[in-house]
Order: structure tokens, then sequence, then C-alpha cells
């Protein structure tokens, strides 16, 4: 029967109506990241104004789970020096006891201090998504016509999709009642939406939907070392760039592998090419040279 | 080998001699190396070196990922992931693998439809279609299980509604579902047994995939031409063909380089472009996704499975018929797996004695269009199950069945062949004037590669 209800459960959500509730987000807007294209690679420096935003103002709510602290201090990453790395773990606060047990320390009867070497910690107190993947689980593109071969120069837009989500917070609309749970944000799609705004044809009159999450970024949250601007949309930035990160640790030694690998195998596909001509010249009743 | 009369090895030194007096390896593998090739044949002879490599690719990549990957529903999200962070060139070795899926699916589908339109299919290379579709079978079989590993959202809702396919059989589905879920959901049991057979299936394939080679080394490849290598001595054979070392193994990595160039570009540069981005949420049995997408290379049957619904009149005959046993959904499931065997019996229900499309004016224009059908149909796999996706799904269904069952049997009757040229020979110096003028085309005396 679990099956059943499930498939039902899929069968629904595959089903138009589903389609039309779930919303879709509006249009997300292009930011240029340094990470963008073949070449590109993270801002140390936006990377460690991202890091404090998310450590000022996320890390309330939102855990980090699979992004070990220890990786702060790596090469194309935020480079942090390591002591200020060990010094930031050993301060950063659990907020949510229940979701770290791992940390536990039954001599102690309490959790253990963080060291460099623990990941940050896991928060499901507010019930709030865990950060560490969100910047590659979330799609802003998929053009042209649906092929998403912008990728190559755009990314996926995940950090695009969070800049937005942070910088569309909105006065509610006209037709929802006052005392709709939640935030009207005109970016997010699979949050609550009040039936007062389904017109007759159940579309949605407005767009987006209801996030539980508050507006966490006003601008001006934070007071940056090196004084960069911090504007709403700034912070956004840099904080989507700063999950992007920790989501893709590895993107430059990736992207240097992809290029070394096109350059080789271009180099041999060029000798084989004229290796070939070569040998099949003499079949071909043609000149070698 | 039998087939095409080629020059065998004959062991000189005393040490050859001992070795293959026991076991004759060294000739086995001269044989095969040296194989008559038909000099005529195209780029679109390479993508079996490409599938080749795909194979090994996959191995081998898999392998080193299995040293580092937890199967267990509590871990494997996280293993994955530490994969990506913690393991030296963990990340590649993943980006690789997933990759490397798409691109055994992009050559195995250009292979299958090089060998639709050639007629590599038709006798006496029956056995070697036969065996080439449990290939893709299994392919399937393995690429489905593998993206249930990571246990992300779409890992774990794709292998729902798959498994779920399985339950629409009449009387025992929900048995048979049950038996291939290890359990009532998809659960721990389910991601075990699918990483024990994600491990043993890629064995299996290799296996095939000697016979496979085995059948088409007995036969001899098709061509372009579809006209047979003459037989009659090692030298009329000469004319037709040329060992396949090492004409054909540097022309055919050529292709796979060329190949390899665009394949990392997508893995160094966007390789989460033929992935999706739900996967990298972890399993959540009380979350489904808002849309519940296959990887590509299964829409094109996945938009069948979906074409046959409840208001198609077909459906509702078979459904009466049946008492009921066959409803939509059966119907659905029936469809696509039919889509691939009537695929696979190709051989029996074309009736044409010509082998290459080349040749057959009329078959052309059919083939191109059942080309476009897959694209279509692939394209109406991503796209909702609501009008106009499903109106066209139908439509793309029933060509697909169509070509098969009536298109083919039925051309080999009605169509006029144009004419064929006599011998290979003349194919290739029809292409090579200068080829005739020197020495006949043979292979020259002097080995090539100096």
């Amino acid at each position: 029967m679990m099956f059943r209800n499930l498939l039902i459960g899929a069968a629904v959500a595959l089903s138009p109506m589903a389609a039309l509730a779930a919303g879709e987000s509006g249009h997300i807007e292009n930011v240029r990241f340094s990470f963008d294209g073949p070449f590109g690679t993270y801002d140390q420096n936006q990377l460690q104004r991202g890091l404090q935003i998310y450590t000022e103002v996320c890390s309330a709510c939102h855990g980090l789970r699979y992004v070990p602290f220890r990786t702060l201090a790596d090469e194309g990453g935020p480079g942090l020096p390591a002591d200020q790395v060990r010094a930031y773990a050993l301060s950063f606060p659990i907020m949510d006891e229940g979701a770290n047990m791992h940390l536990y320390d039954p001599d102690a009867g309490e959790l253990r201090g963080l060291s460099e070497n623990d990941h940050f910690p896991a928060n499901n107190a507010m019930d709030a998504p865990d950060l560490s993947l969100m910047a590659k689980a979330r799609a802003g593109f998929h053009g042209p016509y649906g092929l998403g071969i912008n990728q190559f120069f755009k990314g996926i837009g995940g950090p695009e999709y969070i800049v937005s989500l942070l910088t569309t917070y909105e006065d509610p609309p006209a037709c929802a009642p006052e005392d709709f749970p939640g935030s009207y944000n005109t970016t997010f799609a699979a949050g609550g939406f009040p039936a007062e705004c389904i017109d007759e044809h159940g579309r949605h009159m407005v767009p987006g939907s209801w996030i539980g999450m508050a507006p966490p970024l006003y601008g001006e949250d934070v007071e940056y070392a090196d004084g960069h601007s911090n504007d709403l949309h700034h912070e956004a930035e840099d904080v989507a760039a700063f999950l992007m990160w920790a989501a893709e640790p590895k993107l430059a030694a990736r992207k240097q592998a992809g290029l070394t690998g096109v350059v080789f195998l271009a180099i041999l596909s060029v000798l084989l090419y004229l290796t070939n001509k070569r040998i099949w010249a003499p079949v071909k009743g043609k000149e070698t040279a | 080998m039998s087939g095409i009369p080629h020059d065998h090895y004959e062991p000189k030194t005393k040490g050859e001699k001992w070795v293959e007096s026991r076991l004759p390896v060294i000739g086995l593998l001269y044989d095969t190396l040296m194989i008559p090739t038909p000099k005529n044949l195209n780029w679109m002879w390479i993508w079996g070196i490409v599938l080749t490599f795909c194979l090994a690719l996959q191995i081998i990549t898999g392998i080193v990922l299995v040293m580092h990957y937890t199967p267990h529903v509590d871990m494997a999200f996280a293993s994955v992931e530490h994969i990506m962070r913690d393991v030296n060139g963990g990340f590649m070795l993943r980006y690789l693998h997933m990759n490397g899926a798409s691109l055994f699916f992009v050559a195995v589908y250009i292979h299958i439809f090089r060998g639709l339109f050639y007629g590599s299919y038709k006798s006496p290379r029956e056995i070697t279609w036969i065996i080439g579709m449990l290939i893709y079978l299994c392919m399937m079989g393995t690429a489905f299980m593998g993206y249930v590993l990571p246990w992300g959202q779409m890992s774990f809702w794709g292998a729902t509604v798959i498994t779920g396919l399985f339950g629409a059989i009449p009387f025992v589905g929900e048995a048979i579902q049950t038996w291939l879920l290890g359990g009532p959901a998809v659960g721990n049991a389910t991601l075990n047994r699918f990483f024990s057979l994600h491990y043993l299936l890629p064995f299996v394939i290799a296996g095939l995939v000697i016979v496979h080679i085995w059948a088409f080394h007995s036969t001899g490849n098709n061509n372009p031409t579809g006209v047979d290598v003459r037989r009659g001595s090692k030298e009329e054979a000469k004319k037709d063909t040329l060992p396949f070392w090492p004409y054909f193994v540097i022309k055919d990595l050529v292709g796979l380089s060329v190949v390899l160039v665009i394949f990392f570009a997508i893995v160094g540069f966007m390789p989460n472009y033929l992935g999706h981005p739900d996967n990298y949420i972890e399993a959540n049995p009380l979350a489904t996704p808002a849309h519940i997408v296959p990887e590509w290379y299964f829409l094109p049957f996945y938009a069948i499975l979906r074409a046959f619904t409840a208001d198609v009149w077909l459906v509702q005959i078979v459904s009466f018929l049946t008492g009921g046993i066959v409803d939509a959904k059966f119907f659905g499931v029936l469809a696509m797996f039919g889509a691939i065997a009537v695929m696979a019996l190709a051989p029996w229900l074309d009736t044409s004695s010509v082998r290459s499309g080349r040749y057959r004016p009329q078959f052309k224009w059919w083939f191109y269009l059942l080309i476009i059908d897959f694209i279509v149909l692939m394209w109406c796999g991503a796209m909702p199950a609501e009008p106009p996706y499903s109106g066209i799904s139908l439509i793309g269904a029933t060509y697909w069945f169509a070509y098969f069952l009536v298109i083919l049997p039925l051309l080999g009757v009605l169509e006029k062949p144009e004419a064929q040229p006599e011998t290979i020979e003349d194919d290739f110096n029809a292409h090579y004037p200068k080829a005739a003028d020197a020495g006949k085309g043979a292979a020259p005396e002097a080995t090539p590669a100096e």
C-alpha cells in the first residue's frame, strides 16, 4: 500500500495541476560571478565576506554539515591562515545539540568542543535546510530552449537563485489575507500560497510564494573588514559565492583538469589524425608527404 | 576464427612455439587484431571503440569509487560528499563516472542507429544484434541502479517510480515489486541490492561484449555498402579488406580522441549539465520533488511509457478485451518494453534483401524520420505529461512501433532498391580513383607504420 501511495504522490506531482500549484519561479537575473565560465575561479575576498555573512546571519538557523572547517584554509577557497581556522572552529557555536550527537563526549556528559578537523555543525533546530549543497541543488538557468547549454558560460544558476531569493522579499500582495503565514518572496516557488490569490483557472495571480524564512538580509547587516559595499545586493552576492564554494570546493582543480584534458587530447587528436592520414595514403593512392 | 580468409599466426621462436602449443593465446590475439576489415568503413564505425573505452572507464572509476562509498541510507549521500571533498581526485573520479554513463549512452545510441541504417542486424549478423540488444538492456539496468546510489531525491523517487512499473503487472506485480525492493518501499535493502547488482552487471556486460565481438568477427564486419567481402581466396579478400591493425585501430583512436575532447570539456567545465539539481538534496521519502524526471537516456522510452493513457482507444479496446487485466498503466509498461523488443526483432521484421540504407530510396526517409521521432520522444519525456506533449508522445510512440512492425516488413516488398556496387573494392575505388591505379588498392607490401 505504501508504494501505491508513493506512486499516487508521484502521479499527482507529475500532473499539470501540481505543476501549476508549485508555480514557476520568476526570471533569475544573471550575476557576473568570478567563477563563471571555463576559466573562472573563486574570489578569495568575496568568499571571506560570504563566510562572514554565513557566520553572523545564516548559521543561526542553517547548518553546513558537509563542509569541514579545515577547508577554509584551502587555496582557491577562502584561504584563511591555519591559526585563524583553528580559532574560528573553536569558537563556532552549536545551535542544535540534537543534530550533532556525533560530538557527544560520554565522559564529560556533553558535546565536546569543535576543532578544525570537524565539519561545520548541522542545524535542524529551526527546520531550515542545510546549505552545504544549496548552490548546486537549485537551478536558475535552463536555457536556451530548455537545453541548458548556457551553463557553459553562466553556470547552472544556483548562486544566482540564492541572490534572487535573498533580494526579492516584497510586501505581500493585496489578495493575500493579512495573517497568511510566512514572508512573501517572488523567487521562492515551493512555499505556501493563499487560495485567495489563485484565479478561477487555477492560475497564480502573483509570482513566487510564501517562505518560512523571514528576510535574513536588509543591507548593512555586517561590517566588512575590507570596506567592500555592504548593501543588500552585494551581501547576497557574497554569501551566494560562499555557498557555491561550500557546494563545489574543488571547482578550480576541476576546471584545471578539464583544461589540461582538453588541450592534451586536442594535440593527441591532431597527431592521430596525421598518423591516420599517412597510414591510409598508400591505400587511397595518395602521395605521402 | 573462421570467416574471411586471411593469414594466421605462425609461431616462429622456440618460446612462442612453447606457449602456442599449450595455450594458443598469441594466435587468438593476432587473429583478433589482424582481422580483415572492409576498407570502406566510414566514421560511423568508430563508436564500438568509444563504447569499449566507456566500459573500461566506468569499471575503473567505479572500482575506485566503491573504495570510498558506503551503501547505507544514512551514509550514502554523505559518503558521496566525502568523495567529492576529501578523497584525492575524488571529485574528478565521480564526475568522470557520472558523465561517463552519458557518453556511454550517446555512443550506444549512435551505434544502434548506425546498425539500423546500414542493415548491420540482417543475416548473418542476427546474433551480434541480439547480443548487442542484451548489452543495451544491461546498460540501462546498470545506469538506473547506479543513479540510485548517491541517494539524492531523484535517486529515491526515480527508483520508486521505475520499480513501481513492475507493480503494474497483473496479479503478481505487487509481489514482484516487493521482491525487487526487498521490502514494501524503497529502503536500505533496495540500496544494498542495487549496489551489489550495479557492481555485478558491468562484468556481465564485459562478457557479452566479448561474445558480441566474437560474433561479428565470425561473420565479418558489415560496411556502408552492405555488400559482402569476397571470400573465394585470400587474394580476393585482400582487395576488399585491410587488417584491423593498424588501419582501423588508428582511425578509431582519432575518433575516440575527438570525442574525448568534448567529454573532458563537459566534465571539466559543466559536469552537472546532464544531471539534475534535485539529486544534490538527500533522499527524503516524505517530500516528493515537483517533477520526477529520469536521466536523459531513458527519456524516449519514458515518453512511450506515459503516452498510452486510459483515453487512448487502443488502450480501451485492449482493456475491454482482457477484462481490465491490461489497464492503461500495464499497457504503458508493455509498450515501453515492447519498444525495445521490436528493435531487437528488426532482423526478422525487415524483409528487404538489401542491407544498406544507402541503396534504399524510400527506406532512407523513413529512417531519418525515426531519428527525428527518437529525439522528439526524448524531448517529450522531459516535459510534463499534459497536452500538447501527451499527444505528441502518442504520435511519436505510434511511429516507433509502425516503423518496425509495418514499414520495415512492407518496404522490403514495395521498395525498388538502387543498384549496389559489385564489390567493396569498387565502392572504395569510386571514392578514391587514384587507389585503383596504385596497385588496385590492395594493402601495400611494406608495413605502413614503418
